[in-house]
């Protein structure tokens, strides 16, 4: 409806009541109301549509203040408990090898002394109060290696079980991940809203994963949840079950 | 005595070869997951299971309900060692017949210790 159709409309209006045809003037004021009422519609609409999309946003808006409020920070204290867990598992690997390095040294040096006077004996070109002392020095280097290779060997375990941390931090990473996932998708949700108008990916907002994974001090021990912190929990756990 | 080790991490595997070779098991066999264990403990010969839980593919947790559904393989002793330390976690694997259970980080002296208790339970 133009501005001249309503101007000829109200010209009709006008003629129709200074010619006294009250019928007409009826119809062409219904008409003009008529104009009125699709206007106050179509703003109604307009409104309507607004008021929607501003809910759907809304709605986003706060499943991403969500992750700006609990995943975000859950995920940095988790990406913190990996740097702790790696740093510790380095540390046990380099004091284990610390530790265990002077001992292969000390056992190398005693035994390369004893083979050198060992090849004296053999050549017969040692005296017998020197390969008496020597005998002694053997006894002593038996005794002396059976506790430093055991040393070793529990060296040697430590270092292995210290490579646990890849597969607790991999699980964790792993967690961290789909997190980042999700608040990507619920991101990418906003931008199309707000550059087309609208949205229907509701596929948005994180949620505990089905199977939680390693359990990360402060975070997943805290009150009132219920995980096993140690293996004696888990044993205690058991054992009321009757195992 | 032949034991399968089935965890989707290498590192874990390996980690798990190695304590048992400390405590005298050198026949050991390897999965990445539920999928891949199966078939080779349908294949018969296995004494003795461990696995993680949390797999791609096929969980530990089904893989342990798949053994106990098999009537060949439904006395194969399962030993669950796994990251998940939910008590309601705990209680699903004692109730699908997990012999024993054990969280990771672990140490060699647990897995020693639950290994035994397990065989003194089977031959006793």
């Amino acid at each position: 409806m133009t501005e001249i159709d309503r101007l000829s409309l109200a010209k009709n209006l006008l003629e129709a009541l200074e010619n006294g045809d009250e019928a007409s003037a009826n119809k062409f004021m219904d008409e003009i109301a008529g104009i009125r009422e699709t206007q106050l519609y179509q703003e109604v609409g307009k409104l309507t549509r607004q008021l929607h999309d501003s809910m759907t946003s809304f709605a986003l808006e706060s499943k991403i203040t969500a992750f700006a409020q609990n995943d975000i920070p859950d995920a940095k204290e988790r990406l913190h408990y990996v740097i702790s867990m790696t740093e510790q598992a380095a540390n046990k690997t380099l004091n284990a090898v610390e530790d265990l390095y002077p001992v292969a040294f000390e056992l190398n040096q005693q035994v390369q002394k004893l083979s050198a006077n060992w090849d004296r004996f053999l050549i017969r070109q040692m005296p017998f109060q020197e390969f008496k002392d020597m005998s002694q020095e053997i006894t002593e280097y038996f005794k002396v290696s059976v506790q430093s290779l055991e040393n070793i060997q529990n060296g040697f375990n430590e270092i292995l079980m210290a490579q646990s941390f890849q597969d607790i931090t991999g699980q964790i990473i792993r967690r961290v991940i789909t997190m980042v996932e999700e608040l990507e998708s619920g991101m990418l949700a906003l931008i199309k809203l707000s550059g087309h108008g609208r949205s229907t990916d509701k596929n948005i907002g994180s949620s505990e994963p089905e199977l939680p994974g390693p359990v990360v001090p402060g975070l997943d021990d805290s009150e009132g949840t219920v995980v096993a912190s140690s293996q004696d929990d888990v044993d205690d756990l058991l054992s009321s079950l009757g195992f | 005595m032949k034991i399968l080790v089935v965890d989707d991490f290498s590192t874990m595997r390996r980690i798990v070869k190695n304590l048992l070779r400390d405590l005298g098991f050198t026949n050991t066999l390897e999965a990445d997951d539920g999928k891949t264990a199966l078939p080779k403990l349908k294949a018969g010969g296995i004494d003795f299971l461990i696995t993680d839980w949390n797999m791609p593919g096929m969980t530990g947790l089904d893989l342990l309900k798949a053994v106990r559904a098999d009537p060949d393989l439904a006395k194969l002793p399962v030993l669950m060692v796994t990251a998940e330390a939910k008590r309601e976690q705990i209680i699903m694997a004692a109730q699908a017949g997990v012999n024993g259970y054990i969280i990771k980080p672990f140490t060699a002296a647990t897995l020693k210790e639950k290994i035994e208790k397990i065989f003194e339970r089977i031959d006793g």
